[in-house]
């Protein structure tokens, strides 16, 4: 997770020194508030990497109880065997119908803004429909 | 040093990865519904890239039927075949549906989406829901913006940058701008899923040993590029609902109107139609780049296996891939030059830095090609057409980067001209490089590929009889978006041969459909490797199975396949040694320039 954390540090490193720059150049705030939110896009996920890259290598946190340093992951790792990533990865369904109702859903919500407001009664039962629906097939862990 | 890293029958044999802790799935085995509803309910990062592409070329032919009706338009200064408002519209929906419906999606929701998890060793997206759902917002949203034309007034007419107050409800009544805005709407959500998708793809679904710096150029430019729509996409969809909410909902966000002013002097509560400039290019600037660094990506992966050599400088090509993100996110005034408001020696200079980047690029791409051993498949002919095509529009885009010039050629076809050899230049000679290169992998088939080189050299032909007379009619001052203009000032002589020209690309594209047509019909079996490719997506079966792989080579390089196909000519890992280049051999060099150290 180094490199995934260089790579965004850059990112919000890059856009604060644009952003000094650029504010203390024209003084314009549209800009600088654009310029800030991208730095920010950078640092957070930046930032989360970087500590589970220290917490791989044993560093301990704050509150964070005892520590267990696997070391890299596999896919960080020159030197990695294939037999290193066998096993369970995560849940990767073959088929969904609720991402399709979702889409009709919000489909039909933004037709109804432009319409007519009987659209709504169409498109936001859709869409609560397939937030349960998909919520349930993932807590059951399986395709539909 | 000598290092030679044999494959060995123990790792081959270890299934890597499978979904749900079971076994990986055999070839061609799939699972769950079948026929339409399979496409319906698939989450198969395979079908959806599939559905992507398929729709995003259809919109592209659209788009392009519109754009023959606009050069025969222009072939006559004063010509009765479209009315004004019914020009007005067509130049805006081209340049909306390419942009936003056919570019774009075409890279990031098809290529992207049926490659990266190839090309990394993972079984699908990191999300496979949210990466059906991004389909479907797609294909919605773009199915409400070709409402515009089926709705009373038509379609919208402001252009595709859609600048208020232009695009207010005062100026442009109706339903038509609504559809558009919320076809925008829809679209810019997919985009921002889809960029999410592909990070947890490549931060956390890669094989054992493919480290980032393994990975194809073609996968890390669709990470920074993934990176880039985060940026982009959620400032367009703000602006767009913001403007949405001016039109209807009575804010004043992008309108002087209900101003107070003090001294002469407009109080905080004022609305500003700069600021949609502003939000606007902060979205389209890096747009260019989020439409070009994916196609840069498809030419970095066609070149090294067309010319049997490693891709020349990888970590140069990365570092300056990402200095193209990160500086493009820095210039999106430099298309408000001619507004008076901007800092124009800030945005001019980091305008001008994307040009040092750039040239790396094109400095590796041309020593890839270095001493290689060149084979003129129509995959490798139309990224060549890329890089003469990119060339002309970037070396255009350098001088448009200088106010001064910029002043003058603003708003006129001299930049229709830049912009279409940028954009044609990626979208449409890299994407359908691209498509030449992957279509055996995705059905298991080859295109002809003398219909392949015919399309191709009518393109490229006509790509240049096209364009270059806008360059000059444009420094004759004709401005763009007009329907009609002077007789008496020479320029119809430059727009008829565009219009010859555009007739020529879009008979090259005819022969494109007669290509798919063959294919359908009387397939040429490809097998899993036609084009002794490096990546790792040439491993698999042609198409892939479901899940996509039975078992992975070793990773040891970013050219894993050729390394377990070709022992005798291994890749060696960065700094621990030097590149062999391939078959070619000539004078001993590795494809770093350095002397090969690798024991055959």
């Amino acid at each position: 997770m180094k490199v995934e954390s260089i790579f965004l540090l850059f990112l919000g490193v890059f856009f604060t020194g644009i952003g000094i720059w650029y504010w203390f150049w024209g003084y314009e705030q549209g800009g600088t508030m654009l310029l800030v939110g991208t730095a920010t896009l950078g640092f957070l996920p930046g930032l989360y990497y970087f500590f589970w890259h220290r917490r791989f290598h044993g560093h301990k946190y704050f509150f964070w109880g005892k520590v267990h340093a696997p070391g890299d992951r596999p896919s960080d790792r020159d030197d990695a065997e294939m037999a290193e990533g066998a096993g369970n990865i995560d849940s990767f369904p073959s088929s969904s119908i609720w991402p399709f109702v979702l889409g009709m859903g919000a489909f039909l919500t933004v037709l109804a803004l432009v319409f007519g407001a009987w659209l709504m009664f169409l498109g936001i039962p859709l869409i609560l429909t397939a937030l349960t629906g998909v919520t349930a097939e993932s807590r059951r862990g399986g395709a539909v | 040093m000598t290092e030679v890293i044999e494959p060995t029958a123990t790792q081959l044999d270890v299934p890597p990865r499978g979904p749900d802790g079971h076994e990986p799935h055999g070839a061609h085995e799939d699972h769950g519904p079948t026929g339409i509803l399979k496409w319906l309910t698939s989450t198969d990062h395979k079908v959806i890239g599939l559905s992507y592409m398929i729709t995003s070329i259809v919109i592209f032919y659209l788009s392009g039927i519109m754009a023959m009706f606009l050069r025969l338009q222009l072939a006559s200064p004063h010509s009765s075949l479209l009315s004004f408002s019914q020009y007005n519209s067509l130049f805006t929906m081209h340049g909306a549906l390419m942009l936003y419906l056919f570019a774009g999606p075409f890279a990031f929701g098809g290529l992207a989406n049926y490659i990266v998890p190839l090309q990394v060793g993972a079984p699908d997206m990191a999300f496979p829901r949210l990466n059906a759902l991004s389909y479907w917002l797609y294909l919605t949203g773009s199915i409400t913006m070709l409402m515009g034309f089926f709705v009373a007034g038509g379609a919208a007419q402001f252009g595709w940058v859609f600048y208020a107050p232009l695009s207010s409800a005062t100026y442009s009544p109706g339903a038509g701008p609504d559809v558009f805005l919320m076809g925008i709407a829809l679209t810019g959500f997919s985009a921002i899923f889809t960029g999410v998708n592909l990070c947890g793809t490549i931060f956390y679904l890669r094989a054992p040993g493919m480290t980032m710096f393994r990975m194809p150029i073609f996968t890390w430019n669709m990470l920074v590029t993934a990176i880039l729509i985060l940026i982009a996409f959620p400032v367009l969809t703000a602006a767009v609902v913001m403007l949405f909410c001016d039109r209807h909902f009575g804010t004043h966000i992008y309108t002087a109107t209900g101003c107070h002013f003090v001294n002469g002097l407009p109080m905080h509560s004022c609305g500003s139609p700069l600021l949609f400039q502003n939000l606007f290019w902060f979205f389209g600037h890096p747009e260019v780049y989020i439409l070009a660094l994916p196609f840069f990506g498809i030419v970095t992966e066609i070149l090294p296996v067309f010319s049997r050599r490693p891709v020349f400088g990888y970590k140069g090509m990365v570092f300056a891939t990402m200095a193209i993100a990160a500086l493009s996110t820095g210039v999106w005034a430099h298309h408000m030059f001619t507004t008076g408001a901007v800092l124009l020696p800030f945005f001019s200079f980091l305008s001008l830095l994307i040009a040092v980047p750039t040239g790396i690029k094109f400095f590796n791409w041309i020593g890839t090609m270095w001493h290689g051993q060149l084979s003129f498949k129509t995959p490798m002919l139309f990224s060549l057409g890329f890089l003469f095509a990119f060339l002309m529009g970037g070396v255009t885009g350098i001088m448009l980067a200088s106010p001064p010039i910029d002043f003058f050629t603003h708003d006129t076809y001299f930049v229709v001209a830049h912009f279409h050899q940028v954009l044609f230049g990626t979208a449409v000679f890299a994407g359908f490089a691209g498509v030449y290169y992957w279509y055996p992998k995705m059905f298991g088939r080859m295109l002809r590929d003398g219909l392949g080189k015919a399309h191709f050299w009518l393109t490229f032909i006509g790509f240049w009889i096209t364009f270059t007379p806008q360059y000059i009619v444009g420094l004759l001052g004709m401005p763009r978006r007009v329907a009609s203009y002077p007789s008496n000032l020479g320029w119809q002589s430059y727009n008829i041969v565009s219009t010859v020209g555009a007739f020529m690309i879009a008979s090259g594209f005819a022969v494109l459909l007669y290509n798919f047509y063959i294919s359908w019909r009387k397939p040429i079996p490809a097998g899993d490797n036609p084009w002794d490719g490096h990546t790792l997506e040439w491993f698999t079966t042609s198409p892939p199975p479901h899940h996509n792989y039975t078992h992975l080579p070793p990773i040891r390089s970013e050219r894993p396949t050729w390394d377990y196909n070709h022992p005798e000519h291994l890749t060696l890992p960065h700094g621990r040694g030097a590149h062999t280049n391939g078959h070619n051999g000539k004078n001993g060099k590795g494809g770093n320039g350095k002397k090969a150290e690798v024991g055959v």
